[in-house]
């Protein structure tokens, strides 16, 4: 599982997001919650990202753009995940967490740090583990400092 | 002729409309004085955005926020009105309430433990014999700005007892007010939890002018018109003297505000369905569009759901209603950083289904994680390194569309210039303290 996880992480971090999108369902989501609302629905609740496979891909294909200026030229990240638990078990569906430290480095000293959890739902299709659902929970009460989520968190 | 106040030895803005000069003074956007002069000559006598009214329901129901530059407790008291109190015990000054939200029935100092009953009172003072007899608890209630008022739900504060209504001050701003609030049948609109709370390495005043620049829209965002294109939403090449897909003007609202007020070309929570929304969607929003008719007759609810509009009001908030309506306030943090809050607002009758549309249709653009706004805080945040080259090249370009005849469009920059216009002359106006 951690293996898994660390070659999700480490596809992210050379920017090989083409073959980060082959690691997905194609029901996948990915979410970024509010700082004050971790455990809200998106559906109800704004989030800083809440994207459906489409705009996932949607994604993929805009920081692959000259024009996503916040992300040209591509930040630098470094991801640390450690923690790592199956929380259940579900015929098909594993859900797993595990903690986070991502840095993001731009120039001119412009290091921000990311910290908090993920939560994923993983199943096996055509052998293969894939993510069905990844939301990344950040621990902080604000955004602060942090400025956006740019990249893939 | 008022004397000009400098800064570099320059004056901060030059206007010269017979010359179509209007240069901006760069160090105006990192000088730590002017950040000082800012805080008392705008934020101290503006009318500043506190929260919306929907944000605290229920006698008891509280936030806590920083407000030009102080903490409050925006809250509703025992008798359910809308309250702001200043968030400083009366006996040595400690944050009297360290929540971010919730329900009290009081609030409890936890430094000597003076409690504060919903009305602000101050109710309890342990070992209160001590104290002399001249001493009355009446005389120590949690303290309140000089004025706190709320046009159709949005409430502000002022800190300066001589400044005029809200209403008067909103002025021509409360059409557009009007224009958001009618997407709801019984004009109630509500925040939506979940605040997107950021800062910006930029000084405030950049994200006034990112806020309501349409010229910038082709060059910074490319990215998210080519997002909606690839959707299937389908827009139409300028027209000749035109940037943008669809018509658009910039206006200046009475002395303070000013907004675009532009033709729709993206999707609209109300009332315009794009493919992002999906196919299940497009009857909700073909029935929100036929209420608006119903109720406000085709041409307000073609006004209302086929125009999108970034409205100032000044200093320091916008209501823009785009792909979706969202609040957004900020204030300095330093000359150099600033923090932005973010809302979704929606009428209280909004479905389950059109909620999550229009929540969907937010991020599309808006805020830290969608496809437009981490590019415009990009943009500041280089603005913002690049000051340092303000005694070579001190100022900033103002004059897009000043020497055309007529109608101003939207990338045209005359609600620009009507923001630093109205930002010169209360810099010149001397306060007292």
């Amino acid at each position: 599982m951690e293996d898994f996880l660390y070659e999700e992480a480490s596809l992210l971090d050379a920017w090989r997001l083409d073959d980060w999108l082959k690691l997905l369902t194609d029901d996948a989501v990915y979410r970024v919650p509010s700082n004050d609302r971790p455990d809200a629905d998106s559906k109800d609740t704004l989030f800083i990202v809440a994207d459906d496979i489409r705009r996932i891909r949607a994604r993929v294909t805009r920081l692959k753009d000259k024009s996503a200026h916040a992300e040209y030229p591509p930040s630098r990240t470094r991801r640390m995940i450690s923690n790592v638990r199956i929380v259940e078990r579900n015929g098909a569906t594993l859900k797993v967490e595990a903690n986070f430290a991502v840095h993001r480095f731009r120039r001119d000293g412009n290091v921000r740090p990311y910290v908090g959890h993920y939560r994923y739902e993983l199943r096996v299709e055509g052998g293969k583990l894939k993510i069905s659902k990844r939301d990344a929970v950040i621990d902080a009460m604000e955004l602060g400092s942090m400025g956006s989520v740019s990249f893939i968190l | 002729m008022q004397k000009s106040n400098t800064v570099d030895n320059r004056p901060y803005v030059i206007n010269e409309p017979e010359a179509h000069r209007f240069r901006v003074n760069r160090a105006t956007l990192m000088d730590p004085q002017i950040l000082e002069l800012e805080r008392r000559r705008i934020f101290d006598v503006c009318w500043i955005y506190v929260g919306h009214e929907s944000e605290v329901r229920a006698p008891g129901d509280f936030r806590t926020r920083i407000v030009a530059d102080r903490p409050v407790i925006f809250c509703r008291d025992s008798k359910s009105r809308i309250r702001v109190f200043l968030n400083t015990c009366r006996h040595r000054g400690a944050i009297v309430c360290r929540e971010a939200e919730g329900n009290a029935k009081s609030h409890t100092c936890f430094y000597h433990g003076w409690s504060y009953n919903r009305d602000g009172e101050l109710d309890g003072v342990p070992g209160q014999d001590a104290f002399p007899p001249s001493f009355r608890k009446s005389d120590f209630g949690l303290k309140e700005p000089p004025k706190v008022a709320s046009y159709r739900g949005f409430v502000f504060l002022n800190f300066d007892p001589k400044a005029v209504p809200l209403e008067e001050y909103l002025a021509g701003a409360k059409e557009y007010i009007d224009l958001v609030v009618d997407q709801s049948p019984s004009g109630q609109m509500e925040v939506i939890q979940g605040v997107q709370d950021y800062e910006i390495r930029a000084n405030w005043k950049f994200l006034t002018e990112n806020s309501f620049d349409d010229y910038h829209l082709l060059s910074v965002h490319g990215s998210w018109l080519a997002y909606l294109r690839n959707s299937g939403v389908e827009m139409k090449r300028p027209e000749r003297g035109y940037l943008l897909p669809g018509h658009g003007v910039g206006k200046v609202l009475g002395n303070d505000h000013g907004c675009t007020d532009n033709v729709n070309f993206r999707g609209r929570p109300v009332a315009c369905w794009i493919p992002i929304y999906g196919e299940a969607a497009k009857p909700e929003i073909e029935r929100i569009r036929a209420e608006l008719v119903a109720r406000l007759g085709e041409a307000r609810a073609t006004r209302v759901a086929d125009t999108n509009r970034n409205l100032l009001i000044f200093p320091n908030l916008f209501i823009n209603d785009g792909s979706s309506v969202t609040i957004r306030t900020y204030y300095p943090l330093a000359p150099d950083r600033m923090r932005v809050l973010a809302w979704a607002l929606g009428p209280v009758e909004e479905s389950p289904t059109a909620r999550a549309v229009r929540l969907d249709s937010f991020l599309t653009f808006y805020g830290p994680g969608g496809f437009a706004t981490p590019d415009d805080i990009e943009v500041l945040e280089s603005l913002q390194a690049s000051l340092a080259t303000h005694r070579e090249v001190p100022w900033m370009e103002v004059t897009r569309g000043m020497a055309k005849e007529g109608e101003q469009l939207n990338t045209d920059e005359p609600h620009l210039r009507g923001f630093w216009t109205q930002w010169d002359k209360l810099m010149h106006i001397e306060r007292a303290g």
